[in-house]
């Protein structure tokens, strides 16, 4: 019988049988823990297992992404209790100064295709963009899978997810993903697998794919996978994993839970306003809505093309007096190639604030929250009440946080070039 | 080893216009500012405190009480918090038409009873359960019957996993009674 994506790959991670809502006994590549999460593991650790070693020290990590300046006591304690859990169990911890883990597991080709990786991150299934079966546990779930390596898993179903038709070149990989929100979204792919094909999607950069793939999670999905690649997004991976980019495929005769097309024609600019991120309207029916603030990053859109593309509308011009707009390379790495290819230097002459890498404007990441009344556009992935503050959220692609912090509100791209 | 037979007080959680709340999200649940707490003595105070109407729950719940919620329940991020703090307050279970995937691990592995019911929102219009109405459901065999209302009804049952998990207490003694046989 043909096998799915997520079939086979939980099939060379297990002994046991693996259908559709069977539960098996995972082996897992890599366990990660944050500065969120992580202090619980440890805490989990030190009272169940107490001096007893980690399953496999090489495939356990620390990532801190949440709070990378410590500017909060409460997480500069916990990114301590890390620190020191690590050093005694022999584990690496990619530091405050890294930027957010699930990028610097790709960048450092930990995290690579068919391998299966867990972590204190809901949007750890964004590593689907590379092939690799990511997934965001809880802290009891990560603290097992410290000690033993493994979990117990429910093989989901897969829906297969077709793309027709060629979207705007005003649309972005975030925009795409809006309107595919809009179209499934929190039933269709809930508890689910999905594989995307289509020439739109398939020609996506890394960046892109991992917009995409991202996302899933507010989707209710378990992971999206883009099986096939373009030859520079393959080339961005091969540059990372160090190795041939060769993902599993579905087989032909695959079984599917569902399979459905979706045309893209003609696509626009989309933005998802408050309280859900699957409430997506296209830009031009809410364009004019005042905005005070934006910001730009995230494991959603904190690639260096993503704030490439930002940068496109900023040069030159200065943002609306009045208006900040925060800017959060994902990673170092992203970080320093914005810093060679000028990006950073246009951020700042058009009046944004550059933080250090990390999450930045999630939760309480260190780019800070939103006050009340305050109307803030974020490249982000969630704006349910009281994620990032007391203000409203509204979920779009860089350039129309660009463009719209330009104007000082909601703003088309195509209106500013 | 836990109680296969939950019996409690029903809070069904519904919006301002009389609706069961969908997707209601972790940081609804317990909101990020208090992720920094590592103790789950602390959690209870938190719950539902960031949910529109129930921002009191904790005040009000008693050990026992059986939360009905929407489609969706959990979705968002992964802390393990959004559990614990119901545990902390004795809730004996949740119930919703589906739980988002992460929140639904959670919850298992930590003991806290969570079962899928596809008949809670017609129940629920049809006014054969109501906030305050006495529940007594079988995890294992998925019956259910409101005790206020005489009404049977079913849950889908606790898969083997989830109940051998349920009746250990959680995936660490759970993890020790299968150490030795399918765990190294």
């Amino acid at each position: 019988m043909g096998q799915t994506i997520i079939e086979k790959i939980i099939e060379q991670h297990t002994q046991d049988e693996v259908r559709p809502g069977q539960i098996v006994w995972l082996e897992l590549d890599l366990r990660t823990a944050r500065d969120f999460g992580g202090p619980n593991v440890v805490k989990n650790y030190e009272r169940e297992y107490d001096d007893e070693p980690v399953a496999d020290a090489s495939r356990t990590f620390f990532t801190f992404d949440l709070c990378t300046t410590g500017c909060l006591l409460r997480y500069a304690d916990n990114q301590q209790i890390c620190r020191l859990f690590a050093r005694k169990q022999g584990l690496k911890v990619y530091d405050v100064d890294w930027g957010i883990g699930t990028h610097v597991l790709i960048e450092e080709g930990l995290a690579r295709a068919n391998t299966t990786c867990v972590g204190t991150d809901s949007h750890m299934n964004l590593l689907g963009a590379v092939g690799c079966f990511g997934q965001g546990m809880g802290d009891v779930d990560i603290t097992f899978a410290f000690r033993t390596g493994r979990t117990w898993f429910e093989v989901p179903e897969t829906v297969k997810i077709r793309l027709v038709g060629q979207p705007e070149p005003s649309a972005s990989a975030k925009d795409l993903t809006l309107f595919l929100l809009r179209k499934l979204g929190t039933k269709v792919l809930a508890e689910k697998a999905a594989e995307f094909y289509g020439p739109a999607v398939e020609a996506l950069s890394l960046a892109g794919r991992i917009t995409l793939c991202s996302m899933i999670t507010e989707m209710a999905g378990i992971i999206g996978f883009i099986p096939r690649a373009n030859e520079e997004a393959r080339k961005e991976m091969e540059k990372f994993s160090q190795e041939p980019w060769l993902p599993l495929q579905a087989d032909p005769d695959a079984i599917y839970f569902q399979e459905i097309e979706i045309d893209i024609s003609g696509l626009t600019p989309q933005v998802a306003l408050p309280p859900s991120p699957a409430n997506v309207r296209s830009l031009e029916e809410v364009a004019g809505k005042p905005v005070h603030s934006g910001f730009i990053g995230s494991c959603t859109n904190g690639r260096f093309e993503d704030l490439e593309r930002a940068a496109r509308i900023l040069k030159g011009r200065r943002i609306k007096p009045g208006v900040i707009l925060k800017v959060v390379p994902a990673t170092r790495h992203v970080y320093e190639e914005c810093l060679q290819k000028g990006i950073i230097e246009i951020f700042i002459r058009s009046g944004a604030i550059v933080l250090n890498p990390g999450c930045g404007g999630c939760a309480e990441g260190h780019a800070g929250l939103t006050g009340r009344e305050e109307v803030q556009v974020s490249t982000g992935n969630r704006n349910f009440p009281g994620k990032q503050g007391k203000g409203e959220i509204i979920l779009a692609s860089p350039e129309v946080v660009a463009a719209s912090c330009l104007t000082g509100y909601l703003t088309s791209p195509e209106e500013i070039i | 080893m836990k109680k296969e037979i939950i019996k409690g007080r029903v809070w069904i959680l519904l919006d301002d216009q009389g609706r069961l709340i969908e997707d209601i999200d972790t940081d609804q649940i317990y909101h990020n500012a208090y992720l920094h707490i590592t103790d789950i003595s602390q959690m209870g105070q938190y719950a539902l405190g960031n949910l529109k109407g129930y921002e009191d729950f904790p005040s009000r719940a008693k050990e026992g009480d059986i939360i009905v919620a929407g489609r969706n329940f959990g979705a968002g991020s992964s802390r393990q918090q959004a559990v614990d703090c119901f545990l902390t307050l004795k809730i004996g279970a949740i119930l919703a038409p589906s739980f988002s995937p992460i929140y639904w691990r959670n919850a298992i592995n930590s003991g806290l009873a969570v079962l899928r019911c596809p008949w809670l929102v017609k129940l629920i219009s049809s006014h054969n359960l109501e906030t305050g109405d006495i529940l007594e459901i079988n995890v294992q065999s998925g019956e259910a019957r409101n005790l206020t209302r005489q009404i049977n009804f079913s849950l889908e049952p606790m898969n083997a996993v989830q109940l051998a998990l349920y009746r250990a207490g959680n995936l660490f003694a759970y993890g020790r009674e299968i150490a030795g046989s399918k765990q190294k």
